[in-house]
């Protein structure tokens, strides 16, 4: 009776594996979902890692919900002007770089207005956003799909968009990474040594404002910003370098999204929550193995 | 020559005036103490030294050049205190900061090691360059600093209350580091800690709103004068030592 016990917990996940393997190979949805997971996972998990050491965590929030003013108006335009070429995902890369800048800019001249910017990024950015969805004319769009995700719904323009986001990210993470730990530590010294500190940490906020567009498909406007600090969160509970802190957060970002992917696959739950739910818990039970 | 020439310098943040028409000099090789009290604009001072402000009137020229123009042969070495202690980052990622303006693209060259690896070697913590920043104690945090200001190869070091919140063991082997490095560099402090200024500086500006220059040692009236009556940091560094003041010295 035991031995039987133990075979079944051992064959149930491996046939659950291979089932989802097949779907992989089969079903180019799934294929899609699983590549663009595991891409943006490379690039939040390394930029997270700066977003969780420089504290910056509600700026990158503020620019996930802005967001949606550039979907909303990328959606408006499309419809209205037939303008093709305009797609979601480009309105939400303007809007995000554009959020970026403007926090920025804002908060580096009057430091003592941060929040406020943020606040008004962060709720204006979603207004203008149901606004434009509200006049779009057309079957309705599902919003719900935007604001908490759908990786199901990856096409492969999607993937070849993700792939070419996360090279361009990565790529100057590799450049400037030295510039970005030191900015990140110590503005003013930066300064001093006569590089830009601004435009280093504009960069930053750049770079953090590409991974929330990524994450959009995978977790959604309202839960991405879990995404991006959980798993940097919970690395900085288990080393003490950034290069390290980066490959855990990668790790553990590949592993929610492709377990996420797998697991909501094969008992049908939406996959971004319960990335989500896997990430605070994971990074609860952080707390556990090791003082901070 | 000059490390910096000072004249009629005024400056203030809106309506608030904080330096009010200051002249001075500090010849190269000199080692001078800022003192004053709170809200004198000692700090102030600093920070249109390094260029980080810009006078309202009058002229401030650093190393033959106005304050702020080419800041390359300038050190600084600001509070550890006031940077995120766990931060994830080491001692030597720390003082390659130093050598930040060398960086182009990618990694620092093996120069840049070789410069940050000996100015750790002057301040003794060779065998900390592989910790993390949050692995150190307040003292040992300071002397980074140090040695990330020297990764500049300085002619001109400034800093800024360099033994605030360090222990009395940690503060004995700071002032160690820097005594070896007067004979090489300009140095200029800005610290509350008279002691200090007594150990390290050749004379001393008084800073309230005004400056004037005093040799040392100081007489207990100059001091009084300076601090308008409050003779706030007037300790006796053995006698702290002899009461067991260890004061902010643990490993976070």
């Amino acid at each position: 009776m035991t031995e039987k016990l133990a075979t079944n917990r051992e064959t149930i996940p491996s046939a659950l594996m291979i089932e989802f393997l097949e779907t992989v190979r089969d079903v180019p949805v799934i294929r899609y979902a699983l590549l663009a997971g595991i891409v943006s996972s490379l690039t939040y998990g390394v930029v997270g890692t700066f977003v969780v050491t420089r504290r910056i965590g509600y700026i990158a929030a503020a620019i996930a919900h802005s967001i949606l003013g550039g979907i909303g108006a990328a959606i408006y335009f499309n419809r209205t002007y037939d303008i093709i070429w305009l797609t979601p995902m480009l309105g939400a890369i303007v809007a995000a770089i554009a959020s970026a800048l403007v926090i920025g800019c804002i908060s580096l001249k009057f430091k003592e207005r941060e929040d406020t910017i943020i606040s008004a990024v962060w709720a204006g950015g979603m207004g203008i956003g149901l606004l434009f969805l509200h006049h779009t004319p057309g079957k309705g769009v599902n919003l719900e799909s935007y604001l908490f995700g759908n990786i199901l719904l990856t096409s492969k323009g999607d993937v070849i968009a993700t792939c070419v986001l996360g090279l361009i990210v990565l790529g100057l993470v590799a450049l400037f990474y030295h510039k970005l730990v030191a900015v990140c530590f110590d503005e003013e010294f930066v300064q001093l040594r006569d590089v830009s500190s601004r435009a280093y940490y504009l960069l930053l906020l750049v770079l953090a404002g590409i991974c929330m567009v990524l994450l959009v498909r995978v977790a959604g406007i309202v839960l991405s910003l879990a995404l991006i600090i959980l798993p940097a969160a919970t690395a900085c509970r288990l080393a003490r370098r950034m290069w390290i802190i980066m490959l855990i957060a990668v790790g553990l970002s590949t592993m929610y999204n492709v377990g996420g992917l797998v697991v909501s696959f094969q008992l049908d739950q939406p996959t971004g929550p319960f990335v989500v739910v896997v990430a605070c818990v994971l990074y609860g039970l952080s707390f556990l193995l090791k003082k901070s | 020559m000059n490390a910096i020439s000072c004249t009629d310098l005024s400056f203030g943040y809106g309506k608030v005036r904080v330096i009010n028409d200051v002249s001075f000099e500090v010849e190269k090789g000199e080692s001078i103490g800022i003192i004053g009290p709170n809200g004198g604009g000692k700090s102030t001072l600093l920070k249109l030294i390094l260029g980080l402000e810009f006078p309202e009137t009058g002229t401030l020229d650093v190393l033959g050049q106005p304050a702020g123009k080419d800041r390359r042969k300038i050190g600084y070495v600001p509070q550890a205190m006031r940077f995120d202690p766990l931060y994830p980052v080491s001692v030597l990622e720390i003082v390659l900061m130093g050598r930040l303006d060398r960086l182009g693209v990618g990694s620092y060259s093996k120069e840049c090691r070789l410069v940050a690896e000996e100015a750790l070697e002057t301040v003794r913590l060779s065998d900390f360059k592989n910790r993390t920043f949050s692995e150190l104690s307040g003292g040992e945090r300071q002397r980074v600093m140090i040695a990330r200001a020297l990764a500049c190869e300085p002619e001109l070091l400034l800093m800024d209350e360099p033994t605030a919140n360090i222990d009395l063991s940690a503060e004995e082997q700071f002032i160690e580091a820097l005594a070896s490095l007067r004979k090489d560099m300009t140095l200029v402090l800005v610290t509350h800690d008279l002691e200090l200024v007594s150990e390290l500086s050749d004379s001393v500006l008084c800073v309230n709103q005004h400056a004037h220059r005093h040799s040392l040692p100081l007489s207990g009236e100059t001091i009084r004068e300076i601090y308008s009556g409050r003779r706030r940091v007037e300790h006796d560094r053995k006698t702290r030592h002899q009461q067991g003041d260890h004061s902010v010295c643990a490993h976070d």
